[in-house]
């Protein structure tokens, strides 16, 4: 490391703001409670926040592989080799990739479900509280492994889905770091995925039939679904690879029977319906958005909900259009060419019903919307360069080139971020009780938004001049003002979250200005906004019963009053530290088997398998909140909101 | 004692009166058994996976020996029989479990390992055997694939034995209280589950690997 | 008030449905007697080499195959339409569609791709290639 200034200067900038942190959780005695009240916590709402609080610091990770790129591509033509060698350029690229996709992108979509689900559906948590939290560790297991590897020995250098490395095994560390960091997060989100499912079926408010929930949770449901019936094909795939490394099987090689390709086609059947799990819930999302903010209910609720299902089915005949160059011929391309054109059109009447819904609405533009707008232009365009690359001879030109970079950054920030960012305004207020500074929160809007188009327009006319991805140097120096370009919009996105962080901070020190006092900050249509902001750990004293679709819509303009006597105890899941000691003796199994220290990785294995035995010991798993809190609790709200009228 | 009163709508009273609580609070349904079987459900597809790979793989011998070569019939319909057996014994533990009878259940879910231990044993002879003839998982891909395969399944069912085992021990303790009722229900799930996959294991793997 | 609440807990959950779906014995029994002779048939076809002709073989088998799973789940896995409300058939349905759909799409592409690669060269023997027992 000694000879790579930039790791050591990485080392020194952790290591010190490491300690700061520990310094002030020290300092002002918050071990306590962070271990008691948010480490073991199996709250729903705790998990969801402390999914959101990883995607963000992942973010900061992910984007410092991005600038580095983006450095790198502006300079690295002709004689100037830029400052990355391709060693380590190739595993900023993967690492990048990785994170973003696995450790951003999907823990903040499964934070904001754990968070909204029950609260949507009228329920108290989710169906295996225990679970959720296991899967939550599990997940930032994974997220540690893949950070430790930036210090103690490398990381992949195979790209994002270590697709190049097969033939003949690399023996390095880097992808035994990522098998392992996948397959312990692959636990963690698979079985979060199974839970969802279970509390949507299961745990609906008394009145809530299917077509009456709302429309982020139907989106969920069918997120969920996509993820139990994908990842399963990853962790198979990822095993193969394992066996190839560890055990010498020919799955994967190139003598002795093995087929590379094999492993592509494995893994794309899983990749294709993993970004549909990512996009599906920030259409949820939008839906909510365009609702509350245009005043008026989401236009087509059924062709939405049939849209959604059609998406999640479809999403698992299209995935051959990520290797249509691969050689299975004209009719496999021309049969999955004509699979992904299709699934285009239930997304397009997905747009058109939240255009029809702003149709006639009195539409406020506050920043969820704000980002809404700008998903449905940026997406748009983003749909179209995909079905495009949809046709096969097309995509003989421009598979792998900087065009399909550019399409799937298109989709992915325009469609995933600018959701979540939409959705973290939105439900801010409802998990901490104020809303995020305005002011702040436009300058980190605009910031995105240009520095996006500015950094990724660049690159798709690069790919349809031929330019391929992944490289660090280029010969034609008449293709440089397009990387600096593009370097310029990677540093307005860095100012864009660089206001986002300042966002966040300013809300905090203005958080009595921007108190929300009513639970309803922004006139909700659905149960969530029933509650107070924050709701109590209980959620709803008395589990509401549902007549129409938006509920609490439904509940004002029946002149709802809350209920004000008649409190009874609540069941409610006890905490644990279970999660936290299985996923930290599946990091240390994981660290083990990377480095071939076996003792250590069977000392873990029997660790694992004794603590999960010791755990189903324990049969007392749950308690009671007494009634008269619950009173104390509620009469507190009703004399909140009665002050604040 | 709750004092629930119907929440009419004041302004607009022109809405009838709505319900929206209830004077008891539901208690939501379990989940556990379903949760389980969608579990079981994403355990099919690694499965499906591995079958996948086995069905593009299977043939490439890499002019090493093949199923026809290598398998015994014999030993896989006797550890057919092992399991099947051991499908309906514990079959038999759930009718005990259902007539409250402790003693009952155990001895059947012994009877289960027993057959479990014995087609664990069996087969890690064949694997033994085969290894030991030069055709190990690392001679051909059809090899890999064959190990990976069966061998995957072989883990699930040690996997079995071991929660099998401590669900016994369980039951001793606490009797066939709901919690536990609830495990063997998930257990037995799981077992069943490993005899579908025997299915295809034994009909893809070692029937049309000898033809 | 709050009491009678926590004395309900033991039995909270204790719908006769929530300990699953009932057994009997002979239901047991005709999956047994059924999955016997759909394993035996198979096996007695095989090792008899009664069918010739490989692809037909393979059909009958996998026939067998299929409806043995179909007993194991009806008779075993008390698979019905009405157990959790219908989810457990839907999912299970979900699964086998995914499943058909991710292992015929592998075989199918593989196969092509395959057919569609340069014939290979020639091979030196197995033995020189092996590298095994040194």
């Amino acid at each position: 490391m000694m000879h790579e200034p930039i790791l050591l200067w990485t080392f020194i900038a952790v290591t010190l703001g490491g300690l700061a942190v520990l310094g002030l959780l020290t300092r002002y005695r918050l071990w306590g409670p962070l271990w008691r009240d948010w480490f073991c916590s199996i709250d729903h709402k705790k998990i969801g926040i402390m999914y959101m609080v990883l995607g963000i610091v992942m973010l900061l990770r992910g984007f410092a592989d991005a600038v580095m790129m983006r450095l790198q591509q502006s300079m690295a033509f002709g004689d100037s080799m830029g400052y990355l060698p391709p060693h380590h350029y190739d595993q900023i690229f993967t690492a990048h990739g990785v994170i973003m996709i696995f450790f951003v992108a999907m823990p903040m979509v499964t934070g904001l479900m754990n968070y909204l689900v029950p609260l949507q559906i009228g329920a108290r948590d989710v169906a295996f509280p225990f679970l959720n939290n296991f899967s939550f560790w599990m997940t930032t297991a994974g997220g540690v492994l893949v950070m430790v590897s930036l210090f103690l020995g490398e990381f992949s250098t195979s790209g994002w889905l270590a697709l190049s490395n097969l033939g003949a095994q690399d023996p390095g560390v880097g992808l035994d770091y990522y098998i392992w960091s996948l397959q312990i997060a692959g636990v963690g989100t698979t079985l979060s995925g199974i839970n969802l499912i279970v509390t949507i079926v299961k745990m609906r408010a008394p009145g809530m039939s299917l077509m009456k929930m709302p429309v982020f949770t139907w989106t969920s449901l069918c997120t969920n679904a996509l993820i139990v019936a994908s990842f399963p094909v990853l962790t198979a795939a990822l095993v193969l690879m394992t066996l190839d490394r560890y055990v010498g099987t020919n799955f994967f090689t190139n003598d002795l029977g093995g087929n590379a390709m094999l492993y592509v086609n494995l893994i794309w059947i899983w990749g294709h319906p993993e970004v549909y799990i990512l996009i599906l819930p920030c259409f949820g999302i939008f839906s909510e958005v365009v609702a509350t903010y245009c005043g008026k209910r989401l236009f087509g609720y059924t062709s939405m909900v049939y849209a959604t299902v059609v998406i999640t089915i479809l999403s698992y005949i299209v995935w051959l259009h990520h290797f249509f160059t691969m050689g299975s011929g004209a009719s496999v391309n021309a049969f999955f060419g004509i699979t992904t054109m299709i699934i285009s059109i239930p997304t397009g009447a997905k747009i058109f019903n939240w255009l029809f819904t702003m149709y006639k609405g009195r539409i406020r533009f506050e920043l969820p919307m704000m980002w809404t707008v700008a998903f449905m232009v940026t997406f748009a365009i983003g749909g179209m360069t995909g079905v495009l690359l949809a046709v096969p001879p097309a995509d003989f030109v421009l598979h792998n080139s900087l065009f399909l970079i550019a399409h799937f950054h298109n989709v992915i920030i325009g469609g995933v971020l600018f959701g979540l960012f939409a959705g973290m305004n939105y439900w801010f207020p409802k998990a901490f009780g104020f809303k995020l500074d305005r002011t702040w929160g436009l300058r980190s809007f605009w910031l995105w938004v240009v520095g996006f188009y500015v950094a990724f327009m660049p690159l798709y006319v690069l790919g349809l001049m031929g330019v391929t991805r992944r490289a660090n140097h280029f010969e034609d120096t008449s293709l440089q003002i397009w990387f600096q370009v593009a370097a310029f919009g990677a540093f307005l996105i860095a100012l864009g979250i660089a206001c986002f962080l300042i966002q966040i901070g300013v809300s905090i020190l203005k958080r009595e200005q921007l108190r929300d006092h009513t639970g309803d900050p922004w006139q909700g249509r659905t149960l969530e906004w029933a509650t107070s902001s924050p709701p109590p750990d209980y959620n709803f004293a008395f589990t509401p019963v549902v007549h129409e679709i938006d509920a609490w819509w439904d509940m004002k303009k029946h002149g709802y009053r809350r209920p004000l006597t008649g409190f009874q105890a609540i069941h409610m899941p006890a905490n644990t530290a279970a999660g936290v000691v299985i996923s930290a003796i599946s990091l240390v199994l994981g660290f083990a088997l990377i480095w071939h220290m076996w003792l250590l990785a069977a000392v873990c294995f029997a660790g694992l398998l004794l603590s999960a035995i010791v755990h189903t010991f324990n049969y007392q798993r749950d308690f009671h909140i007494p009634a008269e809190e619950v009173a104390a609790t509620e009469n507190a709200r009703t004399q909140l909101l009665a002050s604040h009228v | 004692m709750s004092d629930l009163t119907l929440h009419a709508g004041a302004p607009g009273a022109a809405l009838t009166a709505r319900e929206y609580h209830l004077a008891h609070d539901p208690h939501p349904e379990n989940g556990t058994s379903l949760g389980f079987w969608l579990y079981l459900m994403s355990d099919c597809l690694i499965f499906a996976a591995l079958f996948a790979t086995y069905g593009v793989l299977g043939r490439s011998y890499a002019a090493g020996p093949s199923g026809a070569d290598l398998f015994d019939l014999k030993l896989v319909a006797i550890n057919t029989a092992f399991l099947l057996l051991s499908s309906i014994t514990f079959g038999f533990a759930m009718l005990r479990k259902q007539l409250n009878d402790v003693k009952g259940t155990l001895l059947w879910l012994a009877v289960t390992g027993l057959f479990g231990l014995c087609f664990l044993a069996l087969e890690l002879y064949e694997f033994h055997h085969l290894i030991e003839q030069g055709a190990g998982p690392q001679r051909s891909a059809f090899l890999s694939a064959f190990f990976t395969l069966v061998g995957t399944h072989g883990l699930h069912v040690t996997f079995g034995l071991v929660w099998l085992v401590v669900l016994m021990i369980q039951i001793g303790q606490r009797g066939l209280i709901h919690e536990n009722q609830r495990r063997l229900m998930c257990l037995s799930m799981f077992w069943h589950f490993l005899d579908v996959v025997w299915i295809g294991v034994f009909t893809f793997v070692y029937l049309m690997g000898v033809l | 008030m709050a009491p009678h609440d926590m004395t309900h807990d033991p039995h909270h959950d204790g719908h006769h449905g929530d300990t699953g779906p009932h057994s009997s014995f002979s239901g047991y029994m005709t999956g047994f007697v059924l999955s016997i002779v759909l394993t035996a048939i198979p096996f007695w076809l095989v090792m008899a080499k009664v069918i010739t002709e490989r692809n037909t073989a393979v059909l009958v088998l996998g026939a067998f195959a299929v409806v043995q799973i179909l007993v194991h789940m009806v008779c075993f896995l008390h698979m019905n339409g009405k157990v959790e409300g219908g989810w457990t058939l839907l999912s299970t349905i979900f699964t086998v569609v995914f499943v058909a759909i991710a292992i015929a799409g592998t075989l199918w592409v593989m196969y092509q791709m395959n057919a569609h690669m340069m014939p290979e060269h020639p091979r030196q023997p197995a033995a020189a290639v092996s590298g095994m027992g040194s």
